[in-house]
């Protein structure tokens, strides 16, 4: 008994236990926490990734080259046409950079979490809900794995290349355009990652349909919208905002009309459209935790 | 400060007329559902004391899980009112989990493809462990549970005994208040089970952790707890001594012997009777409150015995005799989990 209440006292006298929790906001101590977990949990994966260097190395070469493999289809289709509907190759490649980085940064960060509904079916979610950490970022920090760097690291060359062969004139507002669609792309991808675990809650077998709107958007993002149908373009502007990812900032870089006859200044409403779907996406989680945690299937 | 204090030992776990009801969606025909609700523990109230060691038992289904998971946060009620060192389990699931271990026997709460010593580190920053405390915990942990040799084995090779002694040990390492154990000896051997025995018993004399324990094994019990409860069909059946279930249950143990050669069941009078024959094995059933010694004396003074042993009667049985007998204490209720 001694001993117990020695530990507890202990716990509590190192400065950053429960009792400061009453002094920072409790939804910024979540969030805190939630970072703290992760950073530890990643950092675990990639020592145990890194204790095998050559096996690493090769994950990552091997990432590379199949995504690489993706961009040589694009290279191969502009062997045959010298433009698509529209647009040069450095323009598509300036596409096809920002929306790799974006889904790159998002997959790297929270790709793990498909695995919410296997860990719902067989049982496993429950053993990180008796840990002092949020479920979130447990569950997308498991497996932290840096060889999907791969996928960014080629995203990062394409776009360079299209930076360095694109005659645009340059203004401040268009550089500053660049990195926020990148990072805001970013974080759209990364709601609607976590919006698809959300709704696996739900649907346990869901993992595909997350997919289809991550890696399908990925896809869809790489060409102009002016090669698709208007509805589907009005689809991904005003149902499922990936259009903010990086064709209405991208198109303006570009100096190219939004076929939808768009304002100007939406180019620039991407991060408050990812900040909006982030907070969707959040309660879209706590909702499915919730019920998970009150059905417990 | 300390958050304890306004909870009594008495009442350190303390659950009121709790319950908790699932919606069942039942397919019915093409596209149509039948809901209806199913009652996975209805109305439970019991209290355990800081430092008690609690059996906590009851068939497939009964509720054991359910209540675990109420009383670990992972599940919410949907009725009643519970506590575990104070907190409310359910609303402040990450504080209770600083104070609490638990171990399913089912699934592992450690990093399966990462050496088991891994987890113990990410555990350790984790849960805010002071480096003097984690070490000496653990250093404890390896040497009673024999676990020197699996550090640096990843989670995954283990075999099923030495998973458990690792799963135990990462719930040990913040020296929680409470550990719930659910089926902490299911599929494991005989040695292993009896490590795993030895370690609890020591642990709950020495610290006082609290330990509730489900299971499916009666010796379990019979070794580590004075108490015990019994749920079925979601409802609190019993709540007692291990010795008064065999009273009101009048189960009945089984005393195997292996006789030299084939010979007419065995007579012992009204204290014993043979209740299968196989070739020179016979099975002989006796109530189980009573010792088995002065019968095996018997049998072995009057026939030619070459091997015995004693088999604990299950807990279906146990139940299933409680139902028999139709005690005051059996309410069984309609619906089921």
């Amino acid at each position: 008994m001694g001993e117990v209440a020695a530990g507890a006292d202990e716990r509590r006298t190192d400065g950053v236990g429960p009792v400061t929790d009453g002094i920072r906001g409790q939804a910024g101590s979540r969030l805190m926490d939630g970072l703290r977990a992760y950073r530890m949990i990643a950092a675990m994966w990639i020592r145990s990734t890194m204790a095998y260097r050559a096996s690493f190395a090769m994950t990552v070469v091997t990432d590379f080259a199949v995504t690489a493999l993706d961009f040589a289809a694009i290279l191969l289709m502009f062997s045959q046409v010298d433009v698509l509907g529209g647009y040069t190759l450095p323009e598509v490649a300036l596409l096809y950079g920002t929306a790799g980085i974006s889904l790159g940064l998002a997959d790297l960060a929270l790709g793990s979490i498909e695995q919410l509904g296997l860990r719902v079916r067989d049982g496993t979610l429950d053993t990180l809900l008796v840990r002092p950490a949020p479920v979130l970022a447990q569950i997308a920090a498991d497996r932290f794995a840096l060889r999907r760097l791969g996928r960014l690291t080629q995203g990062l060359l394409v776009l360079g290349y299209a930076l360095v062969v694109l005659d645009i004139a340059w203004t401040p507002l268009k550089v500053l355009l660049i990195p926020l669609m990148v990072l805001s792309g970013a974080a759209i991808f990364a709601a609607v990652f976590v919006a698809g675990a959300a709704f696996q809650f739900f649907a346990q077998d869901a993992a595909e349909v997350q997919s289809s709107f991550t890696y399908g958007g990925n896809t869809l993002l790489r060409y102009p919208p002016t090669v698709f149908s208007k509805d589907l373009v009005r689809g991904v502007t005003f149902v499922m905002p990936l259009a903010f990812v990086n064709w209405l900032p991208a198109l303006y870089v570009l100096g190219r009309p939004y076929p939808l006859d768009l304002p100007q200044w939406l180019a620039f409403a991407s991060p408050l459209v990812a900040a909006v779907c982030c907070a969707l996406a959040g309660a879209a989680w706590r909702v499915g935790l919730r019920s998970y945690r009150s059905t417990g299937s | 400060m300390n958050d304890s204090s306004d909870v009594r030992d008495e009442e350190f776990i303390r659950l009121d007329g709790v319950e908790k009801v699932f919606d069942v969606r039942r397919r019915t025909g093409f596209l149509r559902r039948e809901k209806h609700q199913v009652r996975a523990v209805d109305s439970i109230s019991f209290r355990v004391a800081r430092g008690e060691m609690v059996g906590y038992i009851g068939p497939n289904g009964a509720g054991k899980s359910t209540t675990i998971k109420m009383l670990t946060g992972i599940l919410t009620p949907s009725g009643g009112r519970l506590r575990v060192a104070g907190i409310d389990p359910s609303r402040e699931r990450t504080r209770l989990a600083q104070r609490i271990g638990v171990v399913f026997g089912q699934r592992t709460t450690l990093w399966w493809d990462l050496p088991l010593i891994d987890s113990y580190r990410l555990m350790h920053r984790m849960y805010r462990i002071p480096d003097a405390r984690y070490r000496a915990n653990l250093d404890r942990c390896i040497e009673l549970l024999d676990m020197s040799e699996l550090l640096e084995v990843p989670v995954r090779q283990l075999s099923l005994g030495q998973r458990m002694r690792g799963d135990i040990a990462a719930a040990l390492l913040h020296d929680p208040d409470v550990l719930y154990l659910d089926e902490p000896t299911i599929g494991l051997d005989v040695v292993s089970k009896a490590k795993v025995r030895e370690f609890l018993r020591e642990l709950n004399a020495e610290r006082g952790t609290t330990v509730l324990l489900t299971t499916h094994d009666l010796t379990d019990i019979e070794q580590l707890c004075r108490r015990v409860m019994v749920i079925d069909h979601g409802r609190l059946m019993y709540d007692g001594a291990l010795s008064g279930l065999h009273e009101v249950g009048e189960s009945e143990r089984t005393l195997v012997v292996d006789l030299e050669r084939e010979l007419p069941p065995i007579d012992l009078g009204p204290s014993a009777r043979v209740v299968r024959v196989e070739g020179p094995r016979q099975w002989l059933a006796f109530p189980a409150s009573e010792s088995a010694a002065p019968l095996v004396a018997r049998v072995a003074a009057d026939y030619p015995l070459v091997d015995l042993s004693v088999r604990e009667p299950d807990i279906e049985a146990v139940i299933a005799n409680m139902y028999a007998s139709g005690g005051d204490l059996l309410q069984p209720q309609a619906g089921n989990s």
